[in-house]
């Protein structure tokens, strides 16, 4: 079974990235539904088996490791493949309706799209450091592409300057990779982790790649390009950058974090990120709250939530194993629930801008009492953006409390709670927006009901995503063993 | 201030960089793949190590750089969907370099296609070939011939991805085969990476030249004012 | 000084220029030629750095190539939207201009 799933998932997203770039906007779309259909099952497919029967090594070409490249199929990068489904294609799904498919240039979308979702399956999987550079190109050059789409000169700036953070991260993780294949010859992430215990890696090596992939991932101070990136692109494509393509960037470093941390690691640097990562949570929320445009908002939360991800360096440094896994399970947990939750509220702010015809946070007057629903989905997200009980950002805060205390490492307690505090300040003010009264008439367009569905679903997703917690945890935890037979 | 702390950056990390890359060097890897890459060789189906390791060993990586490269192609094309804008003053009429196209371009062909071939035993393959083949199509191009395929039509786009797509039918029928993504038949390695190599030649040319026409021209001082009154 | 040592120390010195380069410079073309110029010196370091002893290592090399690959389709990207960046706004660099 495994032998057919790892190919289908790497091969429909780029042949439907052929397919869609010779059609246009409307035959495109009904491919990409097609397309979906099939990358969701495969994915469920793929989480399904990983968990039944443990993670394993998949062998490019029949070439194995160190001289081909090789995948590692485990628990972690299956439930991102199959979150990567779940986003993605809700993102795609509210595209097919919210493009306009009258502009020709829309039709760019699709492949566009296609080539992104390879990308970011291509991450997860990758076994081999050179290859995860090439797939984070993918993606960087895709999501550029999709900001850029349309050529008007506001996203042209925003892409530009996107796209130069982009390629100057990338360098300096290639750097890094660089002094890795000289001091170990090899590029295989599984083989180096076995090596680095006799073969302790250069500092820099690691200091290299946070530096690069912190400007990808957008960590504090590093976070310039994201909000005019984010906030100027359409909504479904704000939507997936803000859950997907910056947890690509962090997912590497990650990786490289706990497969090198405890060499080439030192608390200066565990500390440094983590410090950097407080800043962006008080700092983005703040940001967030002094918007005056509603997207502007939400992609300023973003600079916010993906500081949390940082506190991964110091809860994983020089602590006892089982603090370490929980740190890494209460990251994980909000990866999951963010991606969810912004997703949705980016598409929600969509709706709502679309609905009101006017981008301002001001404009929302009245909201509450004609479009209830889309301002529904939005509130939903954001009950776990700001963590309450019972939603999946409130489990994952939980576990990364108890990683806090049981660390000894009191001080990001104070971060956690801050920044629940500061997100409730910033979507009441949207709230407090939208709930006043400007007359008994509906001035609103009324979008859709399948535009409105979707972030509803995304959000009831990253509610429920607090009730079945130990899944996901579960699967992660699962042992890799061998190739496919 | 910017100026300083930005110097101070640079040198520190230059240094940094230098001490480090000088200890790497003075130590011995502990994984040596040239032995691996040797004792791989008679079955990669190639005679040249680096073409083996970039379309066979580890080809997973070359797809996903023409995935890159087709990207880069069809972000720019997105741009000229919006509004055409190439300038006919670009194209010179210069007699001379009619002239002299008249005897590069056929020369340049022969090149491309000799460092396609080479690549199989010998420095060349379809990067260096393609480049060439991109650089005749931009001479070309800025000798006035007007190459009507660059068209933002079904044939810029089919020539964009025909690369792409063939490698990735070939790494599909692998796993048809039951064996793995992106494996070949020993018999047919060879064979296959040709005609993987000619493929992207031609897209990665295309590519090339693709972009070159979609770039806005120069525009002068005159077009402000009247640029202006447009908007 | 061998030969190898003399890639790794031009590379070093490339990455150190182009990074300085990159952050110094505000013009669009000028950050995109020292990007160039870093990524250059990083191949040289790939390259430089996987042969110790001279004997030339093939893996290194196709990765460079790749790698060069990458750079120029990002290049190639990044011209297109800074020409028409420029075409629509009249500026070089990413200060002011429409939108900001």
């Amino acid at each position: 079974m495994l032998a057919l799933l790892i190919p289908g998932l790497l091969f429909t997203p780029l042949a439907l990235a052929v397919l869609c770039l010779l059609v246009n906007f409307r035959i495109g779309r009904l491919f990409s539904w097609v397309g979906i259909i099939v990358q969701v099952l495969v994915a469920l497919g793929l989480w399904a088996t990983v968990a039944d029967q443990g993670g394993l090594y998949y062998d490019l070409g029949g070439w194995a490791a160190p001289l081909g490249i090789e995948l590692r199929v485990d628990g972690l990068a299956v439930t991102f493949v199959l979150l990567t489904a779940v986003v993605a294609s809700a993102a795609a799904l509210h595209a097919g309706a919210y493009l306009d498919p009258r502009k020709g240039y829309q039709s760019y979308f699709w492949p566009l799209l296609w080539f992104l979702w390879a990308g970011l399956n291509g991450v997860w999987l990758a076994g081999d450091l050179f290859n995860l550079y090439v797939g984070l190109e993918l993606i960087s050059l895709a999501a550029v592409g999709l900001v850029a789409l349309g050529g008007e000169a506001p996203a042209l700036r925003a892409a530009l300057r996107y796209l130069y953070a982009a390629l100057l991260g990338s360098l300096g993780y290639l750097l890094a990779v660089a002094l890795v294949y000289g001091s170990y010859g090899t590029l295989s992430l599984s083989g180096i982790a076995e090596l680095a215990a006799d073969h302790p890696p250069a500092p820099l090596i690691l200091v290299l790649a946070a530096l690069g992939l912190a400007l990808k991932t957008a960590l504090f101070p590093l976070h310039f390009w994201l909000p005019a990136a984010h906030g100027i692109a359409k909504s479904p494509v704000s939507a997936l950058l803000s859950a997907l393509v910056v947890k690509a960037s962090f997912y590497i470093m990650a990786r490289l974090w706990l497969e090198m941390g405890e060499q080439a690691g030192s608390i200066w640097l565990a500390q440094g990120l983590g410090a950097l990562g407080a800043a962006g949570v008080v700092v983005g929320s703040w940001q967030a709250f002094r918007q005056s445009r509603l997207k502007m908002v939400v992609a300023y939360s973003s600079v916010a939530q993906i500081g949390y991800l940082f506190l991964l360096f110091p809860l994983s440094w020089g602590v006892a194993t089982t603090t370490a896994e929980l740190a890494q399970q209460g990251i994980t947990l909000h990866l999951i629930s963010h991606a969810l939750a912004k997703a949705a509220m980016f598409l929600a702010a969509g709706n709502l801008i679309l609905a009101v015809g006017n981008p301002q946070v001001s404009a929302l007057a009245g909201v509450s009492r004609f479009l209830p629903f889309s301002l529904f989905s939005f509130g939903l997200a954001a009950v776990s953006l700001m963590g309450l009980p019972p939603s999946g950002g409130f489990v994952a805060k939980w576990l990364l409390l108890q990683a806090s205390l049981a660390a000894g490492q009191w001080w990001w307690i104070g971060v956690l709670l801050l920044g629940s505090l500061l997100s409730a300040l910033y979507v009441f003010r949207i709230f407090r927006a939208s709930f006043l009264e400007t007359g008994s008439d509906d001035p609103f367009y009324h979008p859709p009901r399948s535009l409105e569905v979707i972030p509803m679903a995304l959000a009831v997703m990253a509610i429920g995503l607090g009730f079945v917690a130990n899944l996901p945890l579960t699967v992660m935890a699962l042992p890799v063993g061998g190739g496919v037979p | 201030m910017k100026l300083l702390l930005v110097l101070i950056a640079a040198v520190v990390l230059t240094v940094v960089l230098g001490q480090t890359a000088w200890q790497i060097l003075a130590q011995p890897t502990p994984v040596d793949l040239r032995e691996l890459v040797a004792e791989a060789m008679p079955d990669s189906g190639v005679a040249h190590p680096i073409t083996a390791v970039l379309l066979n060993f580890r080809s997973y990586d070359t797809l996903l750089e023409i995935g890159v490269l087709v990207v880069a192609g069809m972000a720019g094309l997105s741009m000229r969907a919006v509004a055409p804008l190439e300038a006919p003053a670009m194209r010179t009429s210069d007699t001379l370099l009619q002239a002299l196209l008249r005897w590069f371009v056929p020369f340049l062909l022969v090149l491309s296609a000799y460092l396609l071939w080479a690549g199989s035993d010998r420095s060349g393959g379809a990067f260096q070939a393609g480049a060439v083949l991109g650089a005749t199509g931009v001479l070309l191009r800025l000798g006035g011939v007007p190459l009507d395929f660059l068209r933002p039509g079904l044939m810029l786009r089919l020539g964009l991805v025909l690369g792409f797509a063939v490698f990735l039918l070939v790494a599909v029928m692998g796993a048809i085969r039951g064996d793995m993504f992106l494996a070949y038949p020993q018999e047919w390695a060879g064979l296959l990476i040709v005609v993987i190599e000619a493929a992207l030649t031609l897209s990665i040319a295309m590519v090339l030249v693709g972009l070159f026409a979609v770039a806005p021209a120069q525009a002068t001082e005159r077009d402000w004012p009247s640029r202006e009154g447009k908007r | 000084m061998t030969p190898v040592q003399l890639y790794v120390l031009a590379g070093v010195l490339l990455c150190g220029l182009g990074f300085a380069g990159f952050l110094l410079t505000s013009h669009l073309l000028r950050k995109l030629m020292a990007f160039n110029i870093m990524g250059s010196g990083t191949f040289l370091l790939l390259v430089g750095l996987a042969q110790p002893n001279n004997t030339p290592d093939p893996v290194p090399q196709a990765l460079v190539l790749t790698g060069i690959v990458v750079a120029l389709a990002a290049t190639a990207l990044a011209l297109v939207l800074m020409r028409r960046w420029y075409h629509l706004s009249g500026r070089t660099d990413l200060q002011g201009g429409p939108g900001d």
